[in-house]
């Protein structure tokens, strides 16, 4: 059998590269996806908890995740729709009208 | 070493190579397929994991909709290899590199540390199923379950709005 802790560093893992994703591309997009990433890896550790635990409201949990993350992603993704009509572009870095 | 543990490093070395790929492409059409090669292989954890239905949803609603939403706004946008400056390393970068490997290394010392269980629940045999998730989805999580169609309805007339037109 696997030991839960191998699924848990696996989501660690894989949280950690969508965080480095977020904190250094530049591309608003591949941000986004980096988002999705780190919510992927959170759900696999949740699934992993319930099925060690024998409790389902884990996997209820990443049902709802799931949805949160579907509506998520159609406003982002229009929201950068937005952007790049106004600024012709996706960089992040040319995007700092709230920089003080 | 048995053949479950043999399976589950194979996933676990594509399901990390994949996402390190995915940042690290430059065309963001690219990335985009190597997160859905990502969610195929978690699905497939899920089916480790006795968890069929949400390893079916994984597959139709990640994979399916919502990769083939951010594959339409890359192509509708039209964002190819040169759309973006060189990607450089700054001392930002580094930073935030840094603070990544610090946060993996936080994480994994507390899995080793306080994480235990080595076997799966003899309830999640019969758990991931489509009937025993639909019977808790509609006992006990009836109310998150209508208030879901509230926020899909909200992302719905969010979305058409932004989209649509310039903003004044």
């Amino acid at each position: 059998m696997i030991p839960l802790s191998y699924y848990i560093g696996l989501s660690a893992i894989l949280f950690t590269i969508g965080v480095v994703g977020v904190l250094t591309l530049r591309n608003a997009i591949v941000i986004f996806m980096s988002v999705e990433l780190m919510l992927n890896s959170v759900n696999l550790s949740l699934i992993a908890f319930s099925a060690y635990s024998g409790d389902p409201a884990g996997q209820i949990l990443v049902f709802f995740v799931i949805a949160v993350a579907a509506a998520e992603s159609a406003v982002g993704l229009a929201i950068i729709i937005a952007l790049f009509r106004n600024k012709l572009t996706v960089n992040i870095d040319e995007v700092n009208v709230l920089k003080w | 070493m048995n053949l479950e543990l043999v399976l589950f490093f194979v996933l676990a070395v594509a399901a990390i190579g994949s996402a390190i790929l995915m940042i690290t492409r430059r065309n963001p059409v690219t990335s985009a397929l190597y997160l859905v090669f990502n969610f195929f292989i978690i699905a497939v954890l899920y089916l480790f994991l006795r968890a069929q239905f949400i390893a079916i949803i994984q597959i139709t609603v990640y994979a399916g909709a919502i990769m083939v939403l951010f594959l339409f706004v890359i192509m509708l946008l039209n964002l190819g290899d040169d759309s973006l400056p060189k990607w450089k390393l700054t001392s930002g970068k580094s930073v935030a590199a840094l603070l990544g490997v610090v946060l993996l290394i936080e994480i994994l010392y507390f899995v080793a540390n306080f994480i235990s269980g080595s076997r799966l629940s003899p309830e999640s045999e019969s758990m991931g199923t489509v009937e025993s998730i639909g019977k808790v989805l509609f006992s006990g999580y009836l109310f998150p379950f209508e208030m879901t169609s509230i926020l899909l309805l909200a992302a719905i007339v969010g979305a058409i709005l932004l989209a649509k037109k310039k903003f004044e």
